[in-house]
């Protein structure tokens, strides 16, 4: 049986990966993908706890979470090959149509 | 039909809604029937509802038709309603009576006015107003009609608006009018507070009953009677009507002659109650009256206008009317005001006639000798100034000598004494103009005398029944001393005015104050004769004498100008300050630096606003982070 802290330090670390990949890579896909990891290192966070518990909510958040990850998935890909289109990259400095 | 009283009000005002939405493609000739018509309705019904109203017995009266409630609010509340009595019947009676005749008058008048829709609109809409104002049975819904016809008197000052002077005279018709407003409606505002109904017959009640401190009907009766004062043009308000005469005769005829300036007179009699229990204020309004009575007189002296000296005439007139209701008898002062409505309106629609036949003049230095040019005009308007003059047995002596009795008999010599020289002014000042115009030499332009030709009979047609009225009106209220019942007007207002102020005088004084009546009235008109028919160089040598009195009343007293300095200039030149110091530099300023704060806040704020996405998740992020050691820590 392994301790339940060693999954929550496998999701802190995770998280922390997600989060220093954000701001790290300049690219939006890598930045996307730097938000699923932080989406799984919560997932990992629900499922040990749930086993732990012994119970099933946890399990059906993560339902949750995939399925809306999926829907995010499908609308943020459009979103970056519109980006593309227009500006023919998608780097982040080359988006600052809001700057004041 | 007596029950269907209330629609007097609503034909003419049906007839204007009619014009004014859809007089824009009605043929001229429609306008004309439908305008006249609508008020010869009205009359009809006016009469019919007189004739009902002899029957009623005076316990019933007045009869009230309520139509609805028209503003509720708590305690307070006032009815659209309306109310028979002998007072609005004799009112409702004149106003569409004359003003009937003078609808008929302006169809030939107007004939080839521009505006011709337009004016019939607002005619109509001043007969509405007017009977409003005269037939409402509370003060709320007759400050209503007292409103409309003021409003009405600025649109028909300002009838031709194109020209400045016409245009600026409605304007000062309408401001000097508010300020007699304010006060009015202050007053109606000190009997709902006190009184908690504006309905008149609540009021009398309350008066009736002692409610109603001397104290509290002294200030109510001033203010009603400041308001009097605007609307009647008497003094200190009178400056606006003879500016009024710039509006188009049969306008001056009606509203600034006939009806809407008498409201003042009709109110006060409506609220006599009042007054009487107050004394005071009766005191100041006799006064009133009879200072406005013989200043007016003395301006028309000197007036070379036509319309002015009429106009001058007409707040004199209103000031002998004001006499009777200072002194307590109302009747007689209404009395008046019903033979001035037919003399007076005769005067200005001949006056209209002559101006017609010489082609829009107005200066009787350039008339003259039109006896034998204005077959019809000279023989009414004559008729008009006899009436006015006060010779015996033409309406204008029953009612005046009916005042200045009551004023003796009351014990006002003073008041008497000024009425008795108005009188004499009066006279003189009629014929003046009479002699001027129709005597003498022939003193015609040119121009004008190429076109010289008597009116048409729709114009010509009114006059001759006005000057029928003006002579006959006054044997329906005969002098006392002719026997105690022959006094029918009195009578039939008996159940409005309290009995009880019964003159105290023997036959011969009655008889001696007629009298002098008669022979001040000669005594004018001899003076006029002799001046102006005798020897016309005499009034050159009266001025040449007396220089400094001639200018004082040709420049009317310098009250225009007086009132120039003392109102209107500092009026003007302290909004002007205003203006500049407060509007431009505080208003504005505060504004304009509201502004320019926030466009430099926003500048400065816009800095943090980098417009790459990993900045504002850097912010969530540390934003996430300080949140989360304030809660665990």
């Amino acid at each position: 049986m392994i301790p339940i802290s060693y999954f929550f330090v496998l999701s802190i670390v995770l998280f922390a990966l997600g989060i220093l990949a954000f701001f790290i890579k300049r690219d939006l896909i890598t930045m996307f993908m730097a938000v699923e990891i932080m989406l799984n290192a919560a997932n990992l966070a629900f499922i040990a706890l749930a086993k732990a518990a012994g119970s099933l909510h946890g399990q059906v958040i993560v339902f949750f979470i995939i399925t809306v990850a999926a829907a995010e998935a499908a609308v943020g890909l459009a979103i970056i090959l519109l980006v593309f289109r227009q500006k023919k990259s998608i780097k982040t400095e080359d988006m600052r149509l809001m700057k004041g | 039909m007596t029950e269907y009283f209330w629609l007097i009000p609503f034909i003419p005002g049906a007839s204007t809604l009619v014009l004014a939405v859809f007089g824009k493609w009605l043929p001229k000739k429609y306008v004309s029937y439908q305008a006249c018509l609508s008020v010869l309705a009205s009359f009809v019904i006016s009469v019919v509802s007189f004739l009902g109203l002899l029957k009623v017995s005076p316990e019933n009266l007045p009869l009230v038709k309520t139509l609805f409630g028209w503003i509720i609010s708590g305690v307070f509340s006032a009815n659209l309603s309306f109310q028979l009595d002998p007072l609005s019947t004799i009112m409702a009676l004149v106003v569409t009576g004359v003003g009937f005749l003078i609808h008929v008058y302006s169809v030939g008048y107007m004939a080839h006015d521009k505006g011709y829709t337009r004016y019939f609109t607002y005619l109509n809409l001043f007969t509405f107003a007017m009977l409003i104002l005269v037939m409402a049975s509370n003060i709320v819904l007759m400050f209503v009609g007292w409103e409309g016809v003021g409003l009405c008197s600025y649109l028909l000052i300002g009838f031709w608006f194109e020209k400045d002077s016409a245009a600026s005279a409605g304007k000062k018709a309408f401001i000097v009018n508010r300020i007699g407003d304010a006060a009015f409606i202050l007053g109606i505002f000190f009997i709902l507070i006190n009184l908690g109904s504006g309905e008149f017959r609540a009021i009398n009640e309350a008066i009736g009953g002692g409610l109603v401190s001397q104290g509290l009907a002294t200030l109510i009766a001033l203010l009603l009677f400041v308001g009097a004062t605007g609307k009647s043009a008497q003094i200190p308000l009178y400056v606006w009507l003879p500016d009024a005469m710039e509006g188009p005769t049969p306008v001056s005829a009606l509203i600034h002659a006939a009806t809407m300036v008498t409201a003042g007179v009709y109110m006060v009699s409506r609220m006599n109650l009042l007054f009487t229990l107050s004394g005071v204020a009766a005191q100041v309004v006799a006064l009133v009256g009879a200072l406005t009575a013989i200043y007016a007189a003395t301006m028309a002296l000197t007036q070379n206008d036509i319309k002015r000296v009429l106009a001058y005439s007409t707040i004199s007139q209103i000031g002998y009317m004001f006499i009777g209701c200072g002194v307590g008898a109302y009747a007689a002062g209404m009395f008046h005001l019903y033979t001035h409505a037919f003399f007076k309106s005769l005067l200005f629609l001949a006056a209209g006639s002559v101006m017609h036949a010489l082609s829009g003049e107005l200066d009787m230095r350039k008339m003259g000798g039109l006896r034998k040019y204005l077959p019809l005009t000279y023989p009414t308007f004559l008729i008009g100034a006899i009436a006015i003059a006060g010779v015996p047995f033409l309406s204008g002596f029953f009612s005046k000598d009916a005042i200045l009795t009551q004023a003796f008999a009351q014990r006002q010599y003073f008041i008497w004494a000024l009425g008795i020289m108005g009188a004499v002014l009066t006279a003189f000042y009629m014929f003046r103009l009479i002699f001027l115009t129709f005597f003498g030499q022939e003193r015609l332009d040119a121009q004008a005398r190429a076109h010289l030709h008597e009116s048409p009979r729709v114009m010509t047609l009114p006059l001759v029944i006005l000057a029928f009225f003006s002579v006959l009106a006054g044997y329906v209220g005969l002098p006392v001393v002719l026997g105690e019942k022959a006094n029918l007007f009195t009578r039939f207002l008996e159940p409005v005015f309290q009995p009880g102020h019964e003159a105290g005088l023997t036959m011969s004084m009655e008889w001696l104050l007629i009298l002098i009546s008669v022979a001040v009235a000669l005594c004018g008109i001899y003076i006029a004769y002799l001046f102006y028919l005798k020897s016309p160089h005499s009034p050159h040598r009266l001025v040449s004498r007396f220089p400094r009195v001639y200018k004082l009343l040709y420049n009317k007293y310098y009250v225009d100008e007086i009132y120039n300095a003392v109102f209107v200039n500092p009026t003007v030149k302290g909004s002007e300050a205003v203006y500049d110091n407060f509007d431009l530099k505080v208003i504005d300023g505060t504004i304009n630096g509201t502004a320019a704060a926030t466009g430099f806040t926003g500048k400065a704020l816009s800095l943090f606003q980098s417009g790459l996405v990993k900045d504002y998740a850097l912010a969530l992020l540390l934003g996430v982070i300080l949140f989360l050691g304030y809660l665990l820590l």
